[in-house]
């Protein structure tokens, strides 16, 4: 079989496998959602998120020790991940193709040139790296595997399965995620500039495998200098690494175009210098490690922002095992698959909430979605590739078992809003939130207050016993029969309520007779319609910050009971209660 | 420029004949389909205040006709094993041949508000729900549903508090309340549901509904149990409801008559309801109440939970509005007590 056959296989197999385990990256109950498919496997592979993840944690994590397979299978044969893996390698290799289908052999060569621009993604890759060194790591905004499980979880499989409901049930929102979409988009887009424009320019993954095929013992060569002038290997070379002449080895991706298309069969991939000589690397200027350096400024320059301290975004809530806001963020990939994992569709790409260093990490949002954090559900941690949101146990999330002494994990605290809640600002009873606490006993208590309506003061009225006529119109827009109104005598503040069961005209049918002290109203009274509101509190040693009561809550806009990050279990600059 | 086209292009600053009768052909066409098309969507009066839909009145009638004139069935059954309470309560009131015929299609509206498991009994039990299902299926229903628009995630509410499971193992199967399966419903009379999103389109198809709920207190409405299942019906932000929880309710009673309603009392939860989340919040109460009166249901329910009519106003006013009686004494209920 040719090689590049072989290459075409292996590229469909990983870009296939690449679009199942994204499938399977569904919460359920039949075999193919979850049950233990290696959803994170591609993700796990990745050498620059165990490296920048190394440099900002100083240690590996146990789920990125499959990324020293593709580091040492690299630093033996060179950038076969590229070539050969990269599910996004792969579509651009693809869309490439399609754009130049027609081309003549003139405008391929001008296509596949080597341009010292592609040293771009050797500053780039200093530039994260330096970034994760300060301690941020951003890598995963531009490394082609978190950015394609990010695209496809968080945009195109939504719009997909729109129609089909194959991956959930109900449509899955994603706040801002037509810009991840046009990230992707143009991504493939600039294919049609250059074939692997992105690859080329861009990969900080790629220069990384570039850098690590330094030394390869095996490589593209050529077994002779001497050579015709057809150029068919740089035609058709998909890393513009000029295979004709003196061979860019880290530019290389292993395409093996350059092998098959050699009509002199002058090019092997062997344990031997090529003839026409190599670059290890393309020309790197220092000039660009200075600028990519400025990286180190930078970082420290986000610190001045004091975001993960003094000034950290009360609203910022993050998912429930999610680390310190500095050790998060020396771990998160912005992979996006607690995202797409939340059953409730309430873990969101934050655009600005957590600073720009926080970029699409994960922010919960509880507007959106079915339901606040379910109580029962761990999904996002134990889907989580390098820990940033810790793998809990629901014994931990509970505070059940060995945890019952630090008591259950919180996201943060519910705070009513007086001015907008119903029996605080409106008169209205409602206590959606207490009914939706899941906690026990609840953290939401109510006080009750028995309040005079609006118009509804010392009303004249004729008494007969139950029944009371009132000599003026009802007030409008309230169902006095509702079971939460009641009439009182006016001026005794410790006469009985008596509540009022039907309505009809203008008379008023009560549970009991009215009574003042003990003894039983006839005739003229004046009386007060009394509204009973019970007013939500929260009590903050229990809340947990699921957010139950916030996604609930009937204040449909700017919710009347919202949840902050005060007190959240992960970090200690923001305990509220001594 | 090859040369046919050099022949066919006119000359210049001059038209061909045939060419310029084809373009007049082509543009009267198109100016004519221009005009048509616009005559066809002529809307002189603009757009009204607000989108009118053509809303459903109710989810109809689900009454067996055995039992469709005359007062309703009732039986009161105690003991701590739900399949047994559940078989022998049903078999009492003539077995769920009287309720379910062969051919029948059933929905069982279950109580799966939360995703919690079920011995925190804030849902329905799956053992219960399993017992009708297997009785439905025994009577010759040709299909059993069961349906609830819940609180948290549909899939994980079906699937931790086990009535997938019992679905499954049973051989029903669970409708999840997609978008698709609301539509508008204005009740006659109805304050409150009007236009508002309901899941009818659970029903389509169904000719017997059997309502499965769980007691719970709840701070609110004061009891949960089967009329307050009927809120499951209910989609959009149907929380706005609470403010008149005794009238949403009310209302909700008169959505639908049910076939049978299987009110679960064998455990009930005496706090911290809706919601529980303790095993202290529950209390053994071993009632089951097999009625086709979901008021009357409620009132025995009412007192698992220690409390009376005057406390859960929506009983009496639901009562008041003709979905059942109140005074169950008046059903004759059938009293068994599996324990002996």
């Amino acid at each position: 079989m040719r090689i590049v056959t072989v290459r075409r296989i292996s590229q469909i197999f990983f870009l296939i496998v690449f679009l199942w385990f994204c499938i399977t990256a569904t919460l359920g109950s039949t075999w193919w959602q979850l049950r233990g498919w290696p959803i994170n496997w591609i993700l796990e592979l990745d050498p620059l998120t165990a490296l920048a993840t190394v440099f900002s944690t100083g240690t590996l994590y146990v789920n990125l020790l499959w990324a020293l397979v593709a580091i040492v299978l690299t630093l033996l044969i060179g950038r076969f991940f590229c070539g050969f893996v990269c599910p996004l390698g792969t579509t651009n290799q693809f869309t490439g193709w399609l754009a130049r289908r027609s081309q003549g052999s003139a405008a391929r060569l001008e296509a596949n040139r080597h341009r010292p621009l592609q040293s771009t993604k050797y500053y780039l890759l200093a530039f994260l790296l330096t970034l994760a060194l300060m301690g941020s790591v951003l890598t995963g905004l531009i490394d082609p595997l978190p950015l394609l499980h990010r695209s496809l979880n968080l945009t195109l499989a939504p719009i997909a399965d729109r129609g089909l409901k194959v991956l959930s049930d109900e449509p899955r929102f994603y706040a801002s995620a037509w810009l991840l979409g046009v990230v992707l988009l143009s991504i493939v887009g600039l294919n049609l500039v250059l074939p692997r424009f992105f690859c080329r320019f861009v990969c900080p993954l790629g220069a990384l495998f570039g850098l690590m095929s330094r030394f390869t013992p095996w490589r593209i060569g050529k077994t002779s200098d001497k050579c015709g002038d057809c150029c068919l290997c740089d035609e058709y070379c998909e890393g513009a690494c000029r295979p004709s002449g003196k061979i860019i080895g880290s530019e290389c991706v292993l395409c093996f175009n350059c092998m098959d298309r050699c009509p002199a069969g002058r090019i092997t991939f062997a344990g031997q210098a090529s003839a026409a000589g190599e670059a290890g690397l393309p020309d790197l200027s220092r000039r660009g490690f200075v600028v990519a350096g400025t990286g180190l400024l930078v970082a420290s320059m986000w610190e001045l922002g004091g975001l993960s301290g003094a000034n950290r975004n009360p609203a910022l809530i993050r998912p429930p095992g999610a680390l310190d806001e500095d050790r998060f963020l020396a771990r998160c990939i912005r992979c996006g698959q607690c995202m797409r994992i939340c059953p409730t569709n309430i873990i969101q790409p934050a655009l600005l909430e957590a600073g720009i260093q926080g970029l699409w990490t994960p922010a919960i949002n509880y507007r959106l979605g079915r339901s606040g954090c379910q109580p029962n559900c761990i999904a996002c941690g134990q889907v989580c590739p390098t820990a940033a949101i810790r793998p809990l146990s629901l014994d931990e999330k509970l505070g059940r078992g060995d945890f019952a002494s630090q008591g259950p994990l919180r996201l943060g605290t519910a705070f009513v809003d007086p001015g907008r809640c119903l029996p605080w600002a409106l008169d209205r009873p409602c206590l959606v939130c207490h009914e939706l606490c899941p906690v026990s006993p609840k953290a939401i208590f109510t006080r009750t207050v028995f309040q005079p309506i609006r118009d509804g003061q010392e009303l004249s009225a004729r008494v007969l016993g139950k029944s009371v006529d009132l000599y003026a119109p009802l007030p409008k827009g309230v169902n006095l029969a509702s079971g939460d109104y009641y009439l009182r005598v006016t001026g005794h503040p410790g006469a009985a309520l008596r509540r009022i069961i039907g309505f009809s005209g203008n008379r008023l049918t009560l549970d009991n007779s009215l009574a003042v002290e003990g003894s039983q109203v006839f005739y003229v009274a004046k009386v007060d319609i009394m509204v009973r509101l019970q007013r939500p509190f929260v009590d903050a040693i229990k809340c947990t910050g699921c957010g139950m009561c916030e996604h609930e809550c009937p204040v449909s806009g700017q919710r009347a009971i919202r949840v902050y990050a005060e007190n959240e279990s992960r970090s200690r600059s923001g305990r509220l209660l001594i | 420029m090859n040369k046919t086209t050099d022949e066919k292009a006119a000359p210049t600053g001059e038209l061909n004949r045939r060419d310029f009768l084809k373009r007049v052909g082509y543009a009267s066409a198109l100016a004519l389909a221009a005009g048509g098309l616009g005559l066809a969507l002529f809307d002189a009066k603009g757009p009204a205040a607000v989108e009118r839909f053509k809303a459903l009145t109710g989810l109809g009638d689900f009454t067996a006709k055995a039992v469709a004139s005359g007062p309703g069935k009732m039986a009161i059954v105690r003991g701590t094993d739900r399949k047994v309470m559940c078989e022998q309560g049903i078999k009492a009131l003539g077995g769920m041949e009287a309720f379910v015929q062969k051919g029948d299609r059933v929905l069982i509206k279950v109580n799966a508000a939360f995703a919690t498991p079920p011995s925190l009994g804030a849902t329905t039990h799956p053992e219960v729900l399993a017992a009708v299902a297997g009785l439905c299926f025994k009577a010759g229903a040709a299909q059993v549903m069961v349906t609830d628009n819940p609180i948290n995630n549909p899939d994980s509410c079906f699937a931790i508090t086990g009535i997938a499971d019992a679905a499954q193992e049973t051989g029903a199967r669970i409708i999840v309340p997609r978008a698709s399966l609301f539509s508008p419903l204005s009740l006659p009379n109805g304050k409150l549901i009007e236009n508002w999103p309901v899941m009818a389109g659970a029903l389509t198809g169904i000719n017997r509904v059997i309502v499965v709920s769980p007691v719970k207190d709840h701070q609110r409405a004061m009891a949960s149990m089967t009329l307050k299942n009927f809120y499951g019906f209910l989609g959009g932000r149907r929380n706005v409801f609470h403010q008149d929880i005794n009238g949403i309710i009310t209302e909700l009673s008169q959505l639908m008559k049910p076939t049978l309603c299987v009110l679960d009392g064998t455990v009930s939860m005496m706090t911290n309801g809706p919601t529980g989340g303790s095993l202290a919040d529950l209390k053994e109460t071993g009632t089951m109440i097999i009625s086709t009166d979901p008021v009357a249901a409620d009132a025995v329910g009412v007192e698992l939970l220690g409390r009376t009519l005057a406390d859960v106003p929506y009983i009496s006013m639901a009562e008041k509005a003709g979905a059942g009686q109140a005074d169950y004494n008046l059903l004759k209920p059938v009293r068994i007590d599996t324990k002996v």
